[in-house]
């Protein structure tokens, strides 16, 4: 195991590569779902609004 | 109108894009993981060292194919534009502007693993030869494409004006890909070839053709959960929208 993770000396490198990847991919699949949470609790926000102050109360 | 056209233009239409968008974007994702974690098994634990690099070249599974993705998703960028431009289609505008940032993630990993490949076996991070210089131009053009897009403030010309500059930009997929033909450069020419026998064992090339595979599926699904929000965003006035808001709210 720890043969496998010194990548015949190259271990920094090859790892550092790979954490780089994984972080970008997770931010890439992280980043549109929090924004879809947003865009969707702005237009709940917006409809509450528009509604007669009567019918407000969810 | 005949059954292609009328699938396409049903198929264009944000709330049916969305709602098959959201069925297919977690397969879509979960593929893209099992075949990538195939591949990288494959890659970095069933290949051999390489008897120059040693294990140092193992990057190239990341690295590769992620400048595959790099130019592919540019081409897919600049389609869906030229689309937008002329036919005004809105899920094309919708779909040139949500690659752009997945396009510029994958060219963030090519240039940042090239770098940290390039210091053991060039002995430096970085050097302005063709190959490099082109693909951080790439990557500009993906920050100037995101940069115009959120710029300007109607939604619809915005896409339009960076869909131009998308499509200006073309120009420069092929400098990328020529690049290591076409000028003397640092950064070794192809090893994998459409045509003719590649120059890697195949013990190397199955772990790299596959995680191309899972990079494709994986902008597929990112794509997919991107559009979905764009779309709620760009069609927040509209009835469905305000369904699937609604509909939310009562699940959070």
């Amino acid at each position: 195991m720890s043969e496998f993770l010194a990548m015949g000396g190259y271990g920094t490198y090859v790892w550092s590569s790979y954490a780089i990847f994984f972080i970008v991919l997770a931010i890439d699949f992280i980043a549109p779902r929090l924004r879809r949470r947003q865009v969707l609790a702005e237009l709940r926000g917006r409809l509450r609004r528009q509604r007669k102050p009567s019918e407000t109360s969810p | 109108m005949n059954t292609l056209t009328l699938w396409f233009h049903k198929l264009g239409s944000p709330p049916l894009f969305y709602r098959l968008a959201g069925i297919l974007a977690p397969w879509m994702f979960a593929a893209a993981l099992v075949i990538g974690m195939v591949a990288l098994y494959g890659g970095l634990v069933l290949a051999p060292a390489d008897y120059q690099q040693s294990d140092a070249y193992r990057i190239i599974f990341i690295h590769v194919p992620s400048a595959w993705m790099s130019l592919f998703i540019y081409l897919f960028m600049a389609v869906n534009a030229f689309i937008a431009l002329v036919w005004r289609l809105k899920l094309s505008e919708t779909l040139a502007m949500t690659s752009a940032p997945i396009g510029a993630a994958f060219t963030a990993i090519t240039l940042a693993t090239g770098a940290i490949w390039g210091k053991p076996m060039w002995g430096t991070w970085w050097t302005w030869d063709a190959r490099l210089t082109s693909e951080l131009v790439l990557l500009f053009l993906y920050i100037g494409v995101i940069g115009l897009f959120h710029a300007i403030e109607d939604r619809r010309q915005a896409a339009r004006a960076a869909a131009f500059l998308a499509l200006i930009g073309v120009v420069n997929v092929p400098i990328v890909h020529f690049s290591v033909t076409w000028w003397n450069t640092l950064h070794q020419g192809s090893t994998v070839r459409l045509l003719g026998p590649s120059a890697i064992d195949s013990s190397m090339l199955w772990p790299l053709l596959l995680m191309a595979l899972a990079t494709k599926l994986w902008f597929v699904a990112s794509l997919l959960a991107r559009t979905r929000t764009a779309l709620l965003e760009l069609e927040g006035g509209k009835e469905w929208a305000r369904e699937e808001a609604m509909r939310s709210g009562g699940r959070a």
